[in-house]
């Protein structure tokens, strides 16, 4: 049933990109239970247009956990306390009356703070024009039953695929790297008989334009997958090495 | 008053002659075509990489256009087309269940009540399975059987599968294909993209579409940009009724200011309600979720028989599953015992409000029925449910703290997708020459009502396999232009009225934010002109929308400075586009005087509460001419059928 709390808000204020920036403190009655993380912060926001300040920039779409807008450190953690969940699936039910949050940027380096809680990470993309594709044109490709893949495999590329491109990977890590992105990503294609023939150029691009990006190095500290809301697993990471190295060994005959 | 013009007729809607089988390949083989060394110098402009614009655009940059793409998300894969979920249908006839191209022509013209161009919705058929093979060569992961093979289940509406699906999010994997072909052209230097770009004006010079103007989102700053042809690929505007389905930022600028300069704006009141999304509850709510349709394949839409159990499970007295079945009502079953709960959309929509109207809501504030998995868990166990739907269950309980393998889901319908859109002809121009619209935005192949799975085929049918060749017919004669100056008085004009029109709306400093005027006014369009309409209540609704315009123009607040990130200036700006729509989409509901597919006016009905439509009168699509004044002019596209008779459309 639905109850409703009081809340404490810290909130990290920064009008543009050379601002430096610092937490602002709100106090917001009345907040039902029932309500989403970002539902919360519309209220927020509907109080500050009311008081005539400038109200909260915070990037969000589809507020059902696919989109991978939102984003939003939540009392230190990218995405909030719950496992498996988006900041925009996050519910206020699981806040405590009186509590204090503090609401933050996700922080690295090849993020900028665009403003308030919103980062630039158009980065990803950059990685992804390196090598995050499968070179096919449009066309007439081959019926689509005549490339069976074996379910195991299959599911395991899907895995891979349900990354959502969000960044709190990179967040959560300690030295901001962004190798459970790039690994989710090459994984999901070099499992696939599709993305055999592009397979040692993809990754190698992909790795290099990670590290052109300025992400930090990968030392295995795991905090990635736990906050991932898909909970991509480490394991793609150990894929991402072993590609890597395979790619290495393998001389490349062409490249365009 | 609602007020409107009738204008001439539209009788060019460049459908090619011959049998409806060969349209298409004929087309295709007779169109003209451009050079490979003159596509180099020709310059494409497409707004939106959802679907439909990011196939589109690696698809052209492929022939060699340049290609520049624009959205206003802070990268392309976060277009509202990620959000779909259930799946995309094709007619592979993979299961041998008897399906083809016509089955799925004729489903899809059915589906839509007969209210759709059939040329067009052949064509959207005959290129379906290409979309499934190119997906696949793309990576996109789609469901697979144990032998390797690709998985189908079935939709509402059809009694073949032909959906291919990947988990729960199908929109996801279909865009992360597209966006990575995208991409590749990106890398290639083929496509130059624009993120945080918003579109704010199409430019016109000399009748043909040659530029757009931008803002960009981060500074404020208003750009030119031009080409030889522009796209839009913009998009639904199912927010107009604030609480909908679509992702927060889903809006009808592009279409609406395109409209502004000349295009139509065909069926706007055919819009979809969905009927199975959670049901709104406070006046936080910022938009509602969807519960995919495919679980209609195994859930059993339900409410108590008896009113004494309606008020006792609403107060929580007694649980769901205490009531037994003989005093369940699985009242889509019972009215509709050949599809039962796979009945088209809109059927089940109206069916669900009746049930809640009469009383049956099984929620003590608002409404809502129960879908309920019980017999379905049974039959085929756990594994099997968790399979198909397991994603779709931890959502819902996300959402909502209750989990459906205890308990059934409580869903209600809401606005999900808008049939209406930009008037195109076969070649997905619009009546402006140079200005196609492509997916969503456009009005083309479903008629009054969508069949599930059919969006996702049409945005990519559009972007990959249709626009590439038609444009190349009206490029054909560009070759020779140069492109356009952006320093031309028509791109003054434009920048200067969009500018005058923002700091207009800015300066207005009144008291009610924009999020509260749009619940507002959303509220009045979901009320009259929502799952029912009544030309009583459409006339009344059209006076209080234009007071709604007023307020907005003396009373709404838009805090922050111009030349900044400032989503409450970008917000209004979208707000007074859907005010504008509305009060046409109202026109639109109010003049055709017949229920068809999602638009059900209530005086047009059998005495079984099903839709009557009027075909002698009414077998047209309606295509509205903006005239700066509140009297739009209405250009008639008869629809004629030669395939399918129009008959009743009956799920019984
Ligand atoms: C929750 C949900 C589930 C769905 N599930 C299914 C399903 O299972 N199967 C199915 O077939 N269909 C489904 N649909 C419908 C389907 O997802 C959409 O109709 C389809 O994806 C629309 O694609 P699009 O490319 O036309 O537009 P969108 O994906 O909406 O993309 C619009 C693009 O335009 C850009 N844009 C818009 N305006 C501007 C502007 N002014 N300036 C710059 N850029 C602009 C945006 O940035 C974006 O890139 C679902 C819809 C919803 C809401
Ligand atoms: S790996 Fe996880 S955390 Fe990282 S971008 Fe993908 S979904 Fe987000
Ligand atoms: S808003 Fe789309 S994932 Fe959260």
């Amino acid at each position: 049933m639905s109850k409703t709390i009081n809340l404490t808000l810290k909130v990290w204020r920064q009008s543009g990109p050379n601002d430096k920036g610092g937490f602002e403190t709100y106090s917001l009655q009345n907040v039902s239970t029932r309500m989403s993380f970002l539902e919360m912060l519309d209220v927020l926001n509907q109080q500050l247009i009311a008081e005539g300040k400038r109200p909260v920039e915070f990037e969000h779409d589809c507020r059902e956990g696919i989109c991978g807008a939102c984003s939003l450190v939540i009392n230190g953690r990218p995405h909030g306390p719950n496992y498996r969940t988006t900041t925009c699936q996050l519910h206020m039910r699981h806040f405590k009356d009186g509590e204090t949050i503090y609401i933050e940027p996700f922080r690295a380096d090849a993020f900028p703070v665009v403003k308030d809680l919103i980062v630039d990470r158009s980065a990803f993309d950059r990685i992804m024009a390196a090598g995050g594709y499968i070179s096919v044109n449009t066309g007439s490709p081959q019926d689509a039953n005549n490339i069976p893949v074996p379910k195991p495999k299959a599911d395991k590329a899907f895995d891979a695929a349900e990354c959502i491109g969000c960044g709190a990977c990179v967040a959560a890590c300690p030295n901001a790297s962004a190798m459970l992105f790039v690994a989710a990503k090459v994984s999901h294609l070099s499992l696939l008989p599709q993305g055999e023939p592009e397979r040692e150029r993809r990754v190698r691009r992909m790795i290099e334009a990670m590290d052109a990006e300025g992400f930090g190095h990968c030392t295995n500290t795991g905090a990635c997958s736990i906050e991932c809301p898909k909970a991509i697993p480490q394991e793609f990471i150990n894929r991402l090495n072993r590609e890597f190295l395979r790619a290495s060994f393998i001389t490349e005959i062409t490249d365009d | 008053m609602i007020k409107f013009r009738e204008g001439t007729p539209i009788t060019e809607s460049a459908v090619p002659p011959g049998p409806m089988d060969r349209k298409w390949v004929d087309y295709r083989s007779k169109c003209r075509l451009v050079s490979p060394a003159n596509k180099q110098r020709l310059t494409v402009i497409v707004v939106g990489a959802g679907l439909a614009g990011a196939s589109a655009a690696a698809t052209l940059a492929q022939l060699g256009y340049n290609v520049k793409v624009f959205v206003y998300h802070d990268s392309p894969r976060r277009a509202h087309s990620i959000a779909a979920q259930g799946g995309i249908n094709a007619a592979k006839n993979y299961q041998g269940d008897g399906d083809s191209i016509y089955r799925l022509f004729y489903d899809t013209i059915k589906g839509g009540d007969y209210r759709s161009r059939e040329a067009n919705v052949w064509r959207l058929a005959e290129v379906s399975a290409n979309i499934i093979d190119q997906s696949v060569a793309l990576g996109v992961p789609f469901a697979r059987e144990y032998g390797g093979l690709l998985a189908n289940r079935s939709f509402g509406g059809v009694q073949v599968q032909r959906t291919f699906y990947a988990r729960g999010q199908t929109g996801q994997q279909l865009l992360l294909g597209a966006y990575s072909a995208m991409m590749r052209w990106v890398d290639r230097k083929k496509i130059e993209y624009f993120p945080y770009h918003e579109m704010l004006d199409v430019v016109l010079i000399d009748g043909k579409a040659r530029g757009v103007i931008v803002r960009n989102l981060l500074t404020g700053e208003l750009k030119r940009y031009s080409g030889h042809a522009v796209v839009l690929a913009t998009g639904g505007y199912s927010n107009v009724f604030y609480l909908s389905t679509n992702a927060m930022n889903s809006n009808v600028t592009a279409a609406w200011r395109a409209h502004k300069r000349g295009a139509y704006f065909a069926n706007p009141a055919f819009t979809q309600i969905h009927p199975t999304c959670l049901p709104a509850e406070g006046k936080y709510q910022s938009k509602l979720t969807l519960m995919s349709e495919s679980l209609r394949n195994d859930g059993r839409v339900w409410v108590p028989k008896e009113e004494a159990d309606v008020e006792r499970v609403r107060s929580g007295r007694i649980k769901p599953a205490d009531i037994p079945e003989e005093k369940r009502d699985y009242f889509l079953e019972r009215m509709y015992p050949a599809f039962g709960n796979l009945v088209p959309r809109d059927v089940a929509a109206r069916a669900i409000k009746k049930m809640c109207d009469a009383g049956f809501s099984v929620i003590p504030e608002g409404d809502a029925v129960f879908l309920d998995f019980k017999d379905a868990i049974a039959r085929l166990g756990r594994d099997v449910i968790d399979q198909r739907y397991g994603n779709l269950f931890e959502m819902y309980e996300k959402i909502t703290g209750e989990s459906p393998w205890d308990t059934p889901m409580k869903i209600y319908p809401a606005p999900h997708y808008t049939m209406g859109g930009l008037w195109v002809d076969y070649k997905l121009q619009t009546n402006v020459p140079g200005l196609f619209a492509i997916g969503e935005c456009n009005f083309s192949d479903h008629g009054a009502n969508r069949l599930g799975a059919s969006a996702l085929m049409q945005g990519l049918a559009d972007g990959y396999f249709v626009l590439p060749y038609t444009i190349g017919d009206y490029l054909a004669d560009e070759i020779r232009t140069p492109l356009p100056d952006t320093q031309a008085p028509a791109f003054d004009q434009a920048e200067k009225e969009v500018r005058s029109l923002m700091e207009k709306i800015y300066q207005i400093g009144g008291n009610t934010s924009v999020d509260e005027l749009h619940r507002t006014f959303g509220r009045i369009m979901w009320d009259y002109c929502g799952i029912s309409r009544t030309a009583e209540g459409l006339q009344k609704a059209y006076g209080m929308v234009c007071d709604i315009e007023e307020r907005f123009w003396k009373d709404v607040k838009v805090p922050g400075k111009l030349d900044e990130k400032n989503s409450e200036l970008e917000k209004a700006q979208r707000l007074l586009d859907f005010i504008q729509l509305g009060k046409l989409m109202i026109i639109d509901a109010f003049h055709r005087n017949e229920s068809c597919g999602g638009h059900f006016r209530e005086e047009y009905q059998t005495p079984e509460g099903e839709p009557l439509r009027n075909d002698e009168e009414y077998a047209y699509a309606a295509a509205w001419e903006y005239t700066g004044t509140d009297e739009p002019v209405l250009h008639k596209e008869p629809l004629q059928f030669e395939v399918v008779k129009p008959s009743v459309r009956s799920y019984k």
